[in-house]
């Protein structure tokens, strides 16, 4: 029997008890009835804001809200990814729970591997969960929808699976508190990108605009949330669009099949080379 | 006939820092070797390169016929760390069960009853690993090490938290297995306890092999005391010198009240190999 199911699962139990869901599922809740109320005070006052010409108050109010809530869903999910995975190696090993599990017959990176899976599992449908939930809370009371649906989850759950990639790696390297603190910064960094490039093009700066696609392209998460961003006015035109571009958390500036690729390469060789890392660590 | 455990040459440098320094040694099919020495000679450095947990800087450790570290090498070993943790959350039999299915046991339910007996802990297959005592973590611990019957165990400082009974249970398992034809490695600073139960023993200090041999070799004789009616004396020989000194001090018309043969212990061995060193 392969080892990674049995792996997926003691990860996912260790989770359990640790009350990371518990925390999880009520910061969500939390969140989700304060976008509720938001949505619903915003979209009731709607009627009586007089936009300026050319502008699609409702599109600009739905898109703006829900992109505010993607970046929430990111945020979570980045938040529930690292809670399963900053320990998994230094720190596991430090407090000796690692140790018997490698000295089983399952190769390393097998091991790392099956961490990565069983906090995808997790991580997936939740990101999943909750922008269909945003989604719906502001499709139901601003009668606003996203153009497109489905890409824009897939690349924010592609985002959180890569960041527990990271948080993996450097849990070869750090402890469990250093290696959180570096990934929570390394979010940080790609939130300072987007900011970056949404002043670079209020700016006009060709040197801001190409400093953030490069942050972008170092940290893909973030090219991926710009991606669904993108994604979710892509047919929307004129002057709105051109406003949607300047998003609520960083633009939506990067796009398209390359920066999808270019996260898969990404996450793969980031996994490389944890596992190489792992396979070469004494415990 | 293929060692359980072989060693040659291994080395181990954390920086400038040499934990082994070059250590041949060989652990036969159903043999039980105890490494002795004192804190960082390098013991548990060593029994971590057998089960793949720390790779040697040179040389190489060989798990019956499988390079150590390997798949085929772990299949055949059961390993119980000096400083180790299970989940709290898991019952004893919980755990053997997660374990039993990472080592491929197909043992069962049978299995897991029969090794939580043997370690004592037979009551105690519901109770989670947060609500047992040390001594029974270890205990459960060693069970661990057993899922699957590995050929050969390596045990880290196995006793280190139990209490007396509890160090006669691991005794006797150690005697039980001992009879069943596995190998075993054991790393302990009880000296009496490798005493009683090793067939080798093997005397690290600075990450070196200082001495070695069985439990019998290592004890040197240091004669044999005579108590008669003019009193003690000390008299030089060995245990078969006996009956020639017994017959010449009654043919001298001494009166014989008592005879012992005096050994070194195992200590006395241990103390002159690492010259009283201790960190």
């Amino acid at each position: 029997m392969s080892a990674i199911p049995i792996i997926v699962g003691y990860g996912l139990r260790e989770a359990l008890r640790r009350k990371v869901f518990t925390v999880v599922l009520l910061l969500t809740a939390g969140f989700l009835f304060l976008y509720w109320l938001a949505n619903h005070y915003l979209f009731r006052d709607l009627s009586h804001i007089g936009a300026p010409n050319g502008i699609d108050a409702r599109g600009f109010a739905g898109a703006t809200m829900f992109g505010l809530a993607m970046f929430a869903t990111l945020f979570l999910g980045v938040v529930l990814a690292v809670f399963l995975t900053l320990g998994a190696v230094r720190g596991d090993a430090e407090r000796g729970l690692l140790q018997p599990l490698v000295v089983r017959p399952i190769d390393r990176p097998t091991l790392l591997f099956a961490r990565w899976l069983g906090a995808v599992t997790v991580c997936t449908p939740y990101v999943a969960g909750v922008y269909a939930a945003g989604m719906v809370i502001t499709g139901l009371t601003g009668h606003w929808w996203p153009d497109h649906i489905v890409v824009p989850a897939i690349e924010l759950a592609a985002g959180v699976a890569l960041i527990a990639a990271l948080s993996l790696l450097g849990s070869v390297f750090l402890t469990a508190t250093a290696n959180g603190i570096a990934i929570f910064m390394v979010f940080g960094a790609g939130l300072v990108a987007g900011l970056l490039g949404t002043i670079g093009h209020g700016l006009n700066s060709p040197t801001l605009k190409h400093a953030a696609v490069v942050a972008a392209y170092i940290v893909p998460f973030e090219a991926l949330y710009q991606d669904a961003l993108h994604e979710i006015t892509a047919t929307t035109t004129g002057l709105t669009g051109f406003l949607l571009e300047l998003g609520p958390f960083g633009g939506a500036f990067i796009h398209g099949t390359g920066v999808r690729l270019w996260s898969i390469a990404y996450i793969v060789v980031v996994g490389l080379v944890a596992a190489l890392a792992f396979s070469r660590r004494d415990l | 006939m293929t060692a359980a455990l072989t060693a040659r040459g291994l080395e181990k440098r954390y920086g400038s820092t040499v934990a082994l320094g070059g250590v041949d040694l060989e652990v036969g099919e159903g043999e039980l070797v105890g490494l002795l020495g004192p804190n960082g000679a390098g013991k548990s450095t060593l029994v971590k390169i057998a089960c793949g947990l720390v790779r040697p800087t040179r040389g190489e450790a060989v798990v019956g016929g499988a390079r150590a570290g390997s798949r085929d090498a772990k299949r055949r070993l059961g390993y119980l760390a000096e400083l180790f943790r299970f989940p709290g959350w898991y019952s004893a039999d919980e755990l053997l069960d997660l374990h039993q299915r990472l080592a491929g046991s197909s043992g069962g339910l049978q299995e897991r009853t029969e090794l939580l007996e043997l370690v004592g802990l037979g009551e105690a297959r519901d109770r989670r690993v947060e609500q047992m005592s040390k001594g029974m973590q270890q205990r459960l611990g060693l069970a661990q090490a057993l899922v699957g019957s590995p050929p050969l165990l390596l045990l880290d400082e196995p006793t280190s938290a139990l209490d007396p009974v509890g160090r006669r249970t691991v005794r006797l398992l150690l005697e039980e297995l001992q009879k069943r034809g596995t190998s075993v490695l054991l790393n302990s600073h009880l000296l009496s306890e490798v005493e009683l139960v090793c067939d080798r023993v093997l005397i690290l200090l600075r990450g070196k092999v200082v001495t070695q041999g069985s439990p019998a070799q290592l004890s040197r004789p240091r004669g044999i005391e005579i108590e008669t009616d003019e009193g003690t004396a000390l008299h030089e020989g060995t245990r078969e010198d006996v009956p020639r000194l017994v017959a010449e001090l009654v043919a001298a018309g001494r009166q014989v009240y008592g005879v012992r043969v005096l050994t070194s212990t195992l200590e006395d061995t241990y103390l002159e190999a690492v010259g009283g060193e201790t960190s």
